[in-house]
């Protein structure tokens, strides 16, 4: 598995304390994204243009960077980035090595009832259906029957955009699953993330028929997903999905802030390229749609 | 219990009482006063040599008492002050005898200063200071200390505690609650008439010991009496018919304590505020005095108050409030000289304890305790301190309440582990109970309360060990030889030769400091014995010895050693990048040290980026770290001292951090010349980038027990702790890190935005308080450079 960051002491990814272990690769490309560094699959390179002193003990000149980044030429460096401006974001983890670092919290999970959240990107993306002996065995997997097994909370932080048996496999292997919940028409949100939204609304029933626990996150974005009406729709789904066997652990909203826009100066992609308006949600608004849901009986939390 | 934070303007918060006495006392200017100086020179120009010493002190406490001006403010319950008027600090000549230089400088710095009029400092010049000359304690113990010793204190290698200041570091236990002076005083007389002067040689010191501590308990009984009369004398005039009530309760709880025990939760405060003034008039003790477990000692008064109908909690937390606003009218007197460069600003650092457990191990957590932490909030002082007490069974409502008050953003309560410093106690000899009933006094060290002589003698700078030994014995600062020659660094072969020679300098400079601090020790017996504090610690009655001199049951000697993180991070630059990776040879490194890291900008980012640093739970460093602190240890632990007791470790710094980085130049960690080196345990300025529960592993790894104290800041933005169940989270920090032996953690609760700002507009965040090191400090008070420090300690925000 390519892992671009392992968060210690996460208090905003699911229960208790947690390790948050972000995998690269993801299908979508939402335009609010905070983290476009794990959109693609492989390593890549970021540069902090801030940081960087020009000592050139890269032997890279960073405009060659962006020539580089363009062309996808393999980047070949001299030595390694004195002040970190140039780093690689992403390397492969064993399931072992992976282990041994959540090890290192198991104390303080086990005290607050906190665990593993395995984020991204987009985990779901780590399944390549590797099979030994008929059965599967990818990393994603067989980490999260380990985890399992030695007793770690598990939650997985997806958008569901996947195949309905990738899913049915990780929620077997899943304690909770926070689910993104962008925008309800599927032509907006193809228009805003790339990809339609009926797989994942499929793979929600689909969660939520299974019985597994869930939590659903709406990223709230001012000029995308905030209006009344995708609310309202959005409550209407919720609705659908309680009546189903699955326990819903409350709707988290998640107020937009542009991050973004500093990760995609150092991948040398540019934040929003059409210019579509997004604003961070004022109070009165975040307030109205707390009202919206309450209004059909689902309790929203703010934040994580 | 649901402990939810009062806004002050509703009900519940400050009173109107109250209100009006912080404020008066924010008001108040801290000025010098003269008045002690004055009476006590006049004491021994003309008794000095007639008596015993420790009878002329105690005469001379008497002396003070007798004549002192008596204070008592409109709205005050409780009274008395340490000056004539509050926030006016007396000197303490036969210690140390500031100069009219002095005077003056600290009348017009702009650090807090010391007001004082120009006729004072003429008074002084004329009959205070004359007389002292040559017989201060400092004068003894500067005439007395070797070249090799004052040229390392002048580096700034160590510092000495009692050089200008009495030892102090001690807290109270349960006793004054039950026994009035009066019948200390019979049971001094008792022992008295049980000497033997057949067969115990020492039965005239003891003779003499007691006689003098009889004196100091009517000392202090005529100081209170001096209160109750000049509250009858205020009555007589009172025209407002409520406060004139106030004034003849005020007269009789004086009449009645410390003279008797106390009878209510009035007397009980007032109690302990007389004691507690009796101790930093005789003596200006390092951390004055601390009432210790104060919420175990008032709540059975509190309780028999409200059973019995006389006192309500509004009325309990109201008289609670006053004694907070004493605490506050007592800053402490002005350092001289080398130690003034320590710390920019003085306060008595008195450290209450809540919750923990009692002499049985129970949980001791109860109504005062979180009633302590409303009155904490709502008055948000410099001092007193405040500190809450996990142990495993404290119950988590009490550690949230605590969080809640830490959430605010004052820089307190700190928080402390007794599962923890128990064990330090009890692997230093004390009896289970005694370490129970102990816990910390002025900042992290720990004591067993109302028994234990703890005496903390100075820091030692363990990277300035280093400096000093990366140049063969040379400090680079002062250019003088101060250590051993343990060999050129660039011929060492391995790690191993490098920190066998550090440790061997470090070994010197102990030694060093530990041959002057039993002679301090000594003088302190022999001058300044503090014969009303002897009152109060067991067994010094009993055997008719005095706290300085053995008299105690425990007797403690500590160093304080700093830098541990800076430390680890220069050994283990050196270990990965010279010896192991040969990246850099020890000669560039070197170099770039002598000259700041001057066009070495890219191999000191290097070394900032690509070295395993102490905090970040990587056995690399962290094994360094455990090294380091165990050697530590070896080298300080179990010498005798002076008192029948031994020395051991602390790892303490204060702000002594700061002053410690001023004499350090540059280190191989990539840290700059004169920048501050890491406090107590917790990992240097921007090491640690893998958050707090890294930190906390690191932490953990250190035998914790084997010190008399350990500290460990940790920088939170408030956004970490928006909802209840991010103040829960921290909770479950706290005990994780406690289950692995840690001693003690605090929390600084600030965003840099706040504090940047704080510093371009000082008028608007007057009030600001930020945690330091063992303290709160108002960040206003603290020199550009510490707050910069502030400023640039890891942040352990997300995103």
């Amino acid at each position: 598995m390519i892992v671009f960051d392992i968060k210690r002491y996460a208090i905003n990814d699911g229960p208790g304390i947690r390790t948050t272990i972000f995998l690269k690769g993801c299908p979508l490309r939402c335009v609010w994204c905070h983290n476009p560094e794990s959109w693609r699959p492989e390593p890549e390179f970021l540069f902090k243009r801030k940081k960087c002193i020009g000592c050139n003990c890269c032997g890279v000149h960073p405009y060659q960077l962006d020539y580089i980044r363009k062309k996808n030429v393999e980047l070949r460096i001299k030595d390694e980035c004195p002040t970190l401006a140039l780093e690689m974001c992403g390397r492969e983890w064993s399931v072992e090595d992976l282990l041994e670092e959540i090890e290192k919290e198991r104390d303080v999970m086990m005290e607050s009832g906190g665990g593993v959240t395995i984020s991204g990107g987009e985990p779901l993306m780590q399944m390549n259906n590797e099979r030994v002996n008929g059965e599967r065995c990818d990393s994603l997997l067989v980490l999260l029957r380990e985890l399992g097994q030695r007793g770690f909370h598990r939650v997985v932080d997806t958008t569901l955009h996947a195949p309905m048996e990738v899913v049915q496999e990780v929620a077997a292997e899943t304690d909770l699953f926070l689910v993104d919940l962008k925008v309800m028409d599927a032509e907006k949100h193809k228009h805003y993330t790339g990809v339609s939204n009926e797989r994942i609304l499929s793979n929600l029933r689909l969660l939520a028929g299974l019985g597994v626990s869930f939590q659903i996150r709406v990223p709230l974005i001012e000029g995308i997903n905030a209006d009344e009406e995708n609310i309202e729709e959005t409550a209407r789904f919720i609705d659908e999905l309680v009546t189903l066997p699955s326990s819903l652990k409350g709707v988290a909203l998640l107020p937009y802030h542009d991050a973004g826009r500093d990760k995609h100066a150092r991948r040398g992609t540019s934040y929003n390229p059409s210019g579509i308006g997004m604003c961070t949600p004022s109070d009165a608004v975040i307030q109205r749609c707390i009202n919206q849901f309450a209004a059909h009986g689902i309790d929203t939390i703010v934040g994580g | 219990m649901n402990f939810t934070i009062k806004n002050p303007a509703n009900e519940g918060g400050m009173n109107e009482r109250i209100k009006r006495l912080r404020q008066e006392n924010f008001d108040t200017p801290t000025t010098l006063s003269i008045e002690r100086a004055l009476i006590e020179t006049e004491f021994y120009k003309q008794y000095y040599g007639t008596m015993p010493i420790a009878v002329l002190r105690a005469r001379n406490f008497y002396e003070i008492c007798k004549k002192k001006t008596i204070y008592i403010g409109k709205d005050e319950l409780i009274v008395g002050e340490r000056g004539p008027v509050p926030k006016a600090v007396p000197t303490f000549p036969e210690l140390t005898c500031h100069s009219v230089e002095d005077l003056h400088t600290l009348d017009t710095r702009e650090l807090q200063s010391y007001h004082i009029s120009q006729e004072d400092i003429d008074t002084y010049e004329r009959e205070v200071i004359p007389y002292w000359a040559g017989k201060t304690q400092r004068e003894r113990i500067f005439n007395h200390v070797s070249k090799e010793w004052e040229e390392a204190y002048h580096a700034g290698v160590f510092t000495e505690f009692m050089e200008q200041r009495a030892a102090g570091h001690t807290a109270m236990d349960g006793k004054m609650y039950h026994e009035g002076l009066l019948d200390v005083k019979a049971r001094i007389e008792s022992k008295i008439k049980s000497l033997d002067f057949i067969y115990d040689p020492e039965a005239t010191d003891k003779q003499q010991e007691l006689e003098a501590m009889a004196i100091s308990c009517e000392a202090a009984i005529l100081f209170a009496e001096r209160h109750a009369e000049l509250a009858e004398q205020l009555a007589s005039k009172e025209t407002d018919p409520q406060r004139q009530k106030e004034l003849l309760k005020i007269a009789s709880v004086c009449h009645h304590v410390p003279a008797h025990a106390p009878r209510d939760l009035w007397e009980a405060i007032q109690m302990y505020w007389f004691v507690h003034l009796g101790t930093v008039t005789e003596l200006n003790g390092w951390d004055s005095m601390n009432p210790g477990h104060l919420d175990q000692h008032l709540f059975p008064f509190y309780q028999k108050g409200l059973e019995e109908g006389t006192l309500t909690r509004d009325k309990a937390k109201e008289l609670i409030s006053c004694l907070w606003i004493k605490f506050n009218n007592q800053p402490a007197p002005p350092k001289v000289g080398i130690t003034a460069l320590e710390s920019g600003t003085y306060n008595d650092f008195t450290n209450i304890n809540i919750g923990g457990v009692d002499r049985e191990g129970n949980s001791a957590a109860n109504e005062i305790s979180y009633m302590i932490l409303e009155i904490q909030e709502e008055l948000h002082e410099l001092q007193p301190g405040l500190s809450i007490h996990i142990a495993e069974n404290t119950p988590d409502d009490f550690l949230l309440a605590g969080i809640k008050v830490i959430r605010q953003g004052h820089g307190y309560p700190s928080v402390f582990n007794p599962d923890t410093y128990v064990k330090e106690m009890t692997r230093a000899g004390k009896t289970l109970e005694d370490a129970r009933e102990g816990g910390c006094s002025g900042c992290i060290e720990v004591g067993a309360f109302g028994k234990e002589a703890y005496l903390l003698t100075g820091y030692l700078n363990t990277p300035k060990i280093l400096e000093i030994t990366l140049n063969n014995g040379i400090d680079p600062e002062t250019g003088k030889k101060l250590g051993l020659e343990t060999g050129n660094p660039c011929d060492f072969k391995s790690f191993e030769d490098l920190y066998e020679a550090w440790h061997k300098q470090m070994v010197y400079f102990v030694n060093l400091k530990l041959s002057v601090n039993n002679y301090i020790e000594r003088m302190f017996s022999l001058y300044a014995p503090a014969t009303f504090l002897s009152l109060y610690i067991d067994d010094c009655i009993e055997k008719g010895k005095d706290y300085y001199s053995g008299g105690a049951r425990y007797n403690t000697t500590y160093i304080q050693c700093t830098g541990l993180g800076t430390i680890t991070d220069c050994f283990t630059t050196l270990k990965k990048h010279v010896f192991e990776d040969k990246k850099y040879p020890m000669e560039k490194i070197l170099e770039a040290c002598k000259n700041n890291w001057e066009n070495e900008e890219v191999m000191r980012q290097y070394i900032r980026n690509h070295t395993p640093f102490f905090g970040n739970d990587d056995k690399y460093a962290d094994d360094i770290a455990v090294r380091v602190y165990d050697d530590l240890v070896k080298a300080i632990e179990g010498r005798p001292n002076t008192r029948g007791g031994q020395t051991h470790l602390n790892m303490l710094s204060t702000t002594c951090h700061n002053y410690f980085g001023s004499v350090c130049g540059a280190t191989p960690n990539g840290r700059f010349a004169h920048f501050a080196i890491s406090d107590g345990t917790s990992p240097a300025h921007g090491s640690d980038s893998h958050g707090p529960t890294a930190v906390i592993k690191s932490l953990g790894k250190l035998d914790q027990t084997k010190s008399g104290g350990t500290l460990l800041n940790v920088r939170f933005v408030p956004a970490l702790l928006r909802r209840e169940e991010d103040m829960c989270k921290l909770g479950h920090l706290i005990r994780t890190y406690f289950r692995h032996g840690g001693h003690h953690i605090q929390f600084n609760i600030v965003d840099t935005a706040t504090l940047l700002d704080a510093q371009q507009h000082p008028d608007q965040y007057r009030d600001l308080l930020v945690r330091v090191a063992g303290y709160s400090d108002y960040f206003n008070d603290m020199t550009e450079q510490l707050q910069n420090e502030i400023i640039a300690r890891t942040e352990n925000e997300e995103v």
